[in-house]
This record gives C-alpha cells, structure tokens and sequence, in this order.
C-alpha cells in the first residue's frame, strides 16, 4: 500500500524508543538496525528475489535493500500477486519464494495468496510490516491483526518483538517453510523492530530443534509395502504433489519404481509431471475431471499405492463407493492426512522421496519379478478404449478449446516449457490435454482454486527460470482478476506468455449451471470484456488475437517466436463443456463422458456439495 | 435434506506446548477452524524456566475425528507431544469448583451437611451464604451443584479438568 503522510508522523523512532528498553542497549558491540539483520538473515539462506510491494510499515527494509548487490526486488501491482509470483518461483525452481509487504492492506492482500500456498504445500516466507509495537492494538492506521489473521492460514507465523530475535526467527521460518510438508510462514515485524539495533553476534538460541519432521520410513513397514505390491493383482499408483515437493530425484525414482512393479499410475493435478505423460503406464489424472481409465483403475484395483496425495473430495468422488476392493498403502509426511478422509490399511509417515527409494531397495533386494499382470492391463486397455478425452469437432471455423491446448502441446513439447493456469474450465483442459514429462513444469493452484494465480505465477517462474518458454493457460474471466500484473512482466522484462481460451463465460461456473440448474446462467456471462489485445498492447505487450481454427498454428507459432510478453486473445467455443466429469456426490464410475447425459438438475443432496 | 450427526466419545487430551504467545489462539482456533468441539481446556506453565506450558483439553467427536484432532495437533510448531489419556487407560481426572451457595435456616444448615459429605471446605461465608470449594471428578462436581440447586445455588465457576497418567509413566 502506498505510504500515506500520518505514516511519517508515526513512525519517528525517537517517539517509541525510551518506552522499549532493547532499544536504548550499550554500543560496545557492532550493532545492526533490525532491517540490516533481517536482510543479513536472508542472505545467510541464499535468498537472491524477493516479491513485494513497499508502504509505510516496511520502509526501513525497504531502504536495507536500497541498490542491493544481491537480492532483486521484483515490484508487484497487488501484494496478491507478489504471492502467487512467488509461489510460482517455489514451484518452478524448489527455493521458498520470499514476499515482503507493508502492514494493514498490504498483509490482507497477501492472505489469499498464503492460504493458495498452505493447501499446495508450496514454500514460501512472507515479511510483514507491522505498525511499532507501541502502537499495536490501538487500531493504528493501517494496523491489522497479522498474526491473528494469517494464523490458520500459514504452516506458522511469528510477531518479532526484537530485532535479536530476527536472525533465529528467519532461519526457524525457512527451516519450517522447506521441511517436512512445506508450507508459507509469516514473519510480522514491527517498524520500530526494523529500525532499532541489536548487536549481531548475539547467541544463538538452540533454532530449529522442535520441528523435526519425518524423512525415511521404517524398514518393517516398507518390507510390508513391497509385499503387498508384489502379492497385488490390480495394483495402482496414486501419486500427488508429495513427489513434486520432494525434489526431481523422488520423479526419476518413481519411474524406477513403476517399471520394476509395471503398476499403473495416475495423479492428482498436483502432481502432473512425477511420470511422464508419454510414459507407457501412464493413465492420465483421475479425479472430477480425470480420464476414464484412470477412475476406473482406482475402482477396480485391489491395492492402491498413494505416494504424497491426499484423498482430496476432487480425487475420491463419493466416499462410500470409493475403491471398494482396495487395500491402501499410504505414504505422507504429514501424518495428518493419513486417515483424514479415507482409511489406509498400511499408513507410512516419511517423505515420499525417501520412501521411494527404499521401496526399490527393498523390491529389489527381494529380487521380485516385474509382475506381467496381463489381465489387469486388458481391462485397462479396455476403459482407455473408450477415449474419454475425445471431443466434438467445433463447426466451421470454429476454435475447440482442447484443441488450442493440444495444439499449444504440440508446438512446445520440444523445448523447456513451464506452463501456469488460472481456474476453472482452461484449467483442466490444460491438465487433460497438456502432456507434462517433468516435474515442476506444471504451476497451479490446486487446493484453494484461485483465480487470478496464473499471470503472477508466470513472472515468478520466469525470474527462476529465464530461458524457459512460461505460458499461462488462461480464462478470460480469471486472467481480469490479475490483469494488473502485465505491468510487472514489461518492467522486468519476462517473455511470459498469457494463453486465453476465450469463451466468453467464467465456463466451470456455467457448465455447473448447465447440470445443476436447467442452464440458468445466472451471472457466469463475462460482460463488457475488454479489447485484449488493445489492453497488452497499452501494457507494451505483444497482442494477438486468433478467431479462426485455420489460423491457430500460425498465432502460437507468432507467440513462441515473439523475444518479448505475448498475450493472445483465443476466440474458443462457447459452450464447449470440460468432460469427463464425474459430478459432486458420485462414485468414480458414474463419470458423465457426453454432455448428452445430463439431465439439467440434481437432488439435494448432490447440490450441497461443492 | 437433513444434516447427519455421528456418534461422538468423549476423550481427555494432555497437550505439552512452547510457553509462546499465540500458543493457546492457535490451538483454540484450530478446533474452531475444523469443526472439532471443546468441552473443557485448562492451561498452566509447568517447567521451572516457564518455557513449557501444559493444556488439558476435553474433547468429543467419533473415533476418526478424534485421531484427526490429535493428529492436527502434532503438526502445530509450538505443540510438543498430545497423550490420549482415555485412550492410555487408567487416569485420573481431576476438576475444582467454588459453589456459591445463599439462604437461611433449614436450606443453609443442609448445604453444609452436604458439603461435609463431599468433603467440600468453605473458603467464604456471611451469615446468608456460602462459597464451597470441591476438588473430585466432574461427575462428583456434577452430582454436587445438583444438588445445591435445591439448596439455593446462586453462582458455579469450574476450573476445567486436569488429568494424568496413573503410574510411574508420564
């Protein structure tokens, strides 16, 4: 938030420093203002871009990093997307995304994005400028309860009361940021906190000794495992973000797994990339929008494999017919979701990295066999038969949806592409129809669903990766909600590319509409949209504008080609709906595969759920 | 439509904590946050150096939402470690209450025979009124304000349980 004038009148450090005794400490030692030791802190973990926004509350950090040889400042237009910017440089790069914000409405802008990256489990450390603490609770202006908020929505946050506590707390907050299930700490800082001095050899409390979290499974249960795996007939991999966050090694180890076991795998949208799309065990996503066999795969098996997923209500449908006939092997590293939504018959708290390895170590050191499991992939062959992903062609010169998508695939599966998403129908078209072969390639937001994630997500990936092709798969109604972030991408000069498969609906909204409610489209029409390409263009974006299927090669091949932002205004089919799709409060094999299936309406039980 | 309710057991959690500010919000809300339910909560710091605070908890929910509470727990930084006391077996639960009793004559001599048989000692008296104090089970409290009712009960404050192990264990 912008500095405002009363800001300068409250922040005179003179004014609080006679009521705080550590501000008035002997000098002997060298002593550091608490912004120079946060800075310090912060380079002691190797932070080298910071997403933020400056205000009142944080301008003597603001001022430490004045010119700063080593940290680059990245200038959001809203704290929100400073977030999710940096969300997407953690997701892309596997380093905890930094965010520094001013205090009051610079926090609140913040919090959606914290709460994006507590329900992906993505590391991120968010700096908050919090009014001097002489000053707390006095409905300062722009005080807000930063703790208080942000409490159910961080892995942990902390109220600096001390600039002698900043270099511990920094280093506990990256500790817990990264390790085990990682996730976004909040550190609030006063401005009297940044402005006093502290020396900076000050002892060190014993940091990071009470978060502790799992790493390696015992071998007693992983022994287990591998025999349940080796003893199965219709076995399944269900793998999740787990494996993303558990670096690239715990990718190249699963596809060592999957061929010595020959299982089939599927995952969750958070884990696209883990395998290898084009791989040959490889069943696509399952879940609301996930492929036929894949669904059909956790219905029928007899032993499903979940490796850093979370059973999420998107992935198992409706519980009570939830693989009926399956065992369930658990492995998560937060304990907390083992046995939260359905029950493991053999629960393994560890990271799933590690686990992975043992489970080779162990299959191997048995020397088992790679089952043939002849008649299990018949059956599978079977449901992939059925060619779930198979789409109407559009009339005339029309732009099918999936085929932009496919059609984006296709243009850029040979080089380094990183792509990011809004929310809604784009989403799972992107999902569905993208091949994803590595991991971190795939920027979303998966448990919090928010709108307006993909542009910011974009520009942090970008700066992590520079000579990555990063396009943002997007909707026209989800791409407005963080349109201001075209600004930053031209300052910093990030080739980031918005993709939007424009449809002229927020699509998921009116697909639900279309199922649920006799297609009353209440309030789901994108009115009065913007000229696109006008609008890049006023933001010294490149715009292109593709209305005809014949010329859909040629726009992407202009996008990929332009050395510079590109935003593309793909006109699609309006009314194309994202199938398969297995409706609220059914089971994995009440999938809808045809729009011709629906009714138009539901009971109620099925419309309370989301 | 109507909205389901499951069975729920009752169970004593002892929660060992970081004596930090923020600790007890950040308990208390996530119980609120995921829909679990507070019965009781008692907190006090208990180490020498007030570094470790210690949080008795009575808790119901059916049987997996009571692992989730527990396991919801642990992942809480400043939590150091939840003991189940009903589900580790024999405990001991104790609670206090001060009961505030008013009334002449018969009413008040037969609220301090009462009182003699729970063993509850007066710590306050007038002429018109008692305040009892009674250590025991929440039951035994339970059994004993119903009983002052009938006797002229005027005011309850309840500590909340604590609980602990019995036998040589922590």
């Amino acid at each position: 938030m912008a500095l405002c004038l009363w800001g300068l009148l409250f922040d005179d450090k003179g004014a609080y420093a006679p009521a705080i005794p550590w501000l008035t400490g002997s000098s002997d030692v060298t002593e550091k203002s608490g912004a120079d030791i946060l800075v310090d802190a912060l380079l002691a973990q190797g932070v080298e871009v910071v997403f933020g926004y400056p205000g009142g509350a944080v301008l003597p950090i603001y001022d430490a990093l004045y010119n700063h040889p080593k940290i680059r400042h990245i200038l959001v237009r809203h704290e929100q997307a400073a977030t999710h910017a940096a969300e997407g440089y953690a997701r892309s790069t596997g380093k905890a995304g930094v965010v520094l914000v001013t205090s009051g409405p610079g926090a609140t802008n913040a919090v959606t994005g914290i709460t994006d990256a507590l329900m992906d489990s993505i590391p991120m450390i968010v700096i908050t400028g919090q009014v001097p603490t002489a000053l707390i609770g006095t409905d300062a202006f722009q005080e807000a309860d930063t703790v208080g908020i942000t409490r159910h929505c961080s892995k942990h946050n902390y109220l600096v009361k001390s600039p002698d506590q900043l270099t511990d707390i920094v280093a506990e907050a990256f500790h817990i940021a990264t390790k085990g299930r990682p996730g976004p700490v909040v550190i609030d800082i006063p401005k009297n906190v940044q402005v006093a001095t502290a020396a900076t050899d000050a002892p060190r409390a014993a940091v990071n000794r009470r978060y502790q979290p799992a790493h390696e499974a015992d071998f007693a249960v992983i022994t287990q495992a591998v025999e349940m795996m080796a003893a199965a007939k219709a076995p399944v991999f269900y793998t999740g973000g787990g494996i993303i966050n558990s670096g690239p090694q715990a990718s190249v180890d699963l596809r060592e797994l999957v061929a010595l076991t020959n299982a089939p795998i599927t995952s969750t949208l958070m884990g696209l990339g883990a395998y290898p799309a084009t791989g040959p065990n490889w069943l696509g996503m399952l879940g609301m929008h996930g492929t036929y066999e894949a669904n059909y795969a956790m219905n029928q098996a007899d032993l499903i494999i979940c490796l850093g997923a979370r059973f999420d209500d998107r992935v198992t449908g409706r519980l009570d017919a939830f693989a009926p006939n399956a065992k369930i092997i658990h492995v998560d590293i937060d304990r907390s979701s083992i046995n939260k939504i359905v029950r493991a018959d053999l629960p393994v708290v560890a990271d799933v990295g590690p686990a992975i390895k043992q489970l080779i170590q162990v299959w191997k050191s048995r020397k088992i066999k790679t089952p043939e499991l002849a008649e299990w992939w018949a059956r599978i062959k079977g449901w992939r038969a059925v060619d779930c992903l198979s789409y109407p062609a559009g009339k005339g010169s029309e732009i099918m949806p999936q085929l932009a998508v496919q059609r984006l695939y296709e243009m850029t599966k040979h080089r380094k592409t990183i792509i990011t998403t809004e929310v809604g129908q784009h989403q799972m078209w992107a999902a569905q129809h993208f091949g994803f072969d590595e991991p971190n390639r795939w920027l979303t937001s998966g448990g919090l669903g928010t709108m307006g994630y993909g542009l910011p997500a974009a520009i942090g990936a970008q700066l992590g990766d520079p000579d990555a092709l990063v396009i943002d798969i997007a909707g026209e109604a989800s791409i407005q909600m963080n349109i201001q972030e075209l600004g930053t991408a031209h300052q910093y000069r990030t080739p980031v590319k918005v993709f939007v498969l424009n449809n002229e609906y927020m699509g998921m909204v009116r697909q639900w509409q279309e199922l649920t409610y006799e297609s009353r489209y209440a309030h789901s029409y994108s009115e009065s949209l913007p000229d696109f390409v006008a609008l890049a263009e006023a933001y010294q974006w490149k715009g292109i504008r593709i209305e005809d299927v014949a010329d859909l090669d040629a726009g992407i091949q202009a996008m990929i080609d332009h050395d510079g932002p590109v935003f593309v205004d793909c006109r699609v089919a309006q009314l194309a709906n994202c199938l398969p799709m297995i409706p609220s409060g059914a089971a994995h094999t009440e999938m809808l595969l045809h729009t011709g299936e629906v009714s138009g309406t539901m009971d109620d039980e099925a419309k309370a759920l989301v | 439509m109507h909205i389901k309710e499951e069975l729920a057991e009752r169970h004593v959690l002892a929660i060992t904590v970081d004596n930090e500010s923020g600790t007890l919000a950040r308990i208390a809300g996530m119980f609120t946050a995921r829909g679990y339910n507070i019965d009781s909560l008692t907190v006090a710091d208990v180490s020498e150096d007030h570094a470790v605070s210690r949080i008795t908890i009575v808790t119901n929910g059916p049987p997996h939402v009571i692992d989730q509470i527990k396991a919801q727990l642990d992942r809480l930084i400043p939590v150091h470690k939840v003991v189940d006391l009903t589900e580790e077996g024999a405990h001991v639960e104790r609670e206090l209450a001060l009961v505030k009793v008013a009334g002449k004559g018969d009413a008040r001599i037969e609220a301090m025979r009462l009182a003699e048989v729970f063993r509850a000692k007066v710590v306050d008296t007038t002429t018109g009124s008692f305040i009892f104090e009674l250590t025991g089970t929440p039951d035994k409290i339970d059994g004993f304000i119903a009983l002052m009712r009938e006797v002229g009960l005027v005011e309850v404050g309840r500590t909340g349980i604590v609980g602990m192990i019995r036998g040589a264990k922590a």
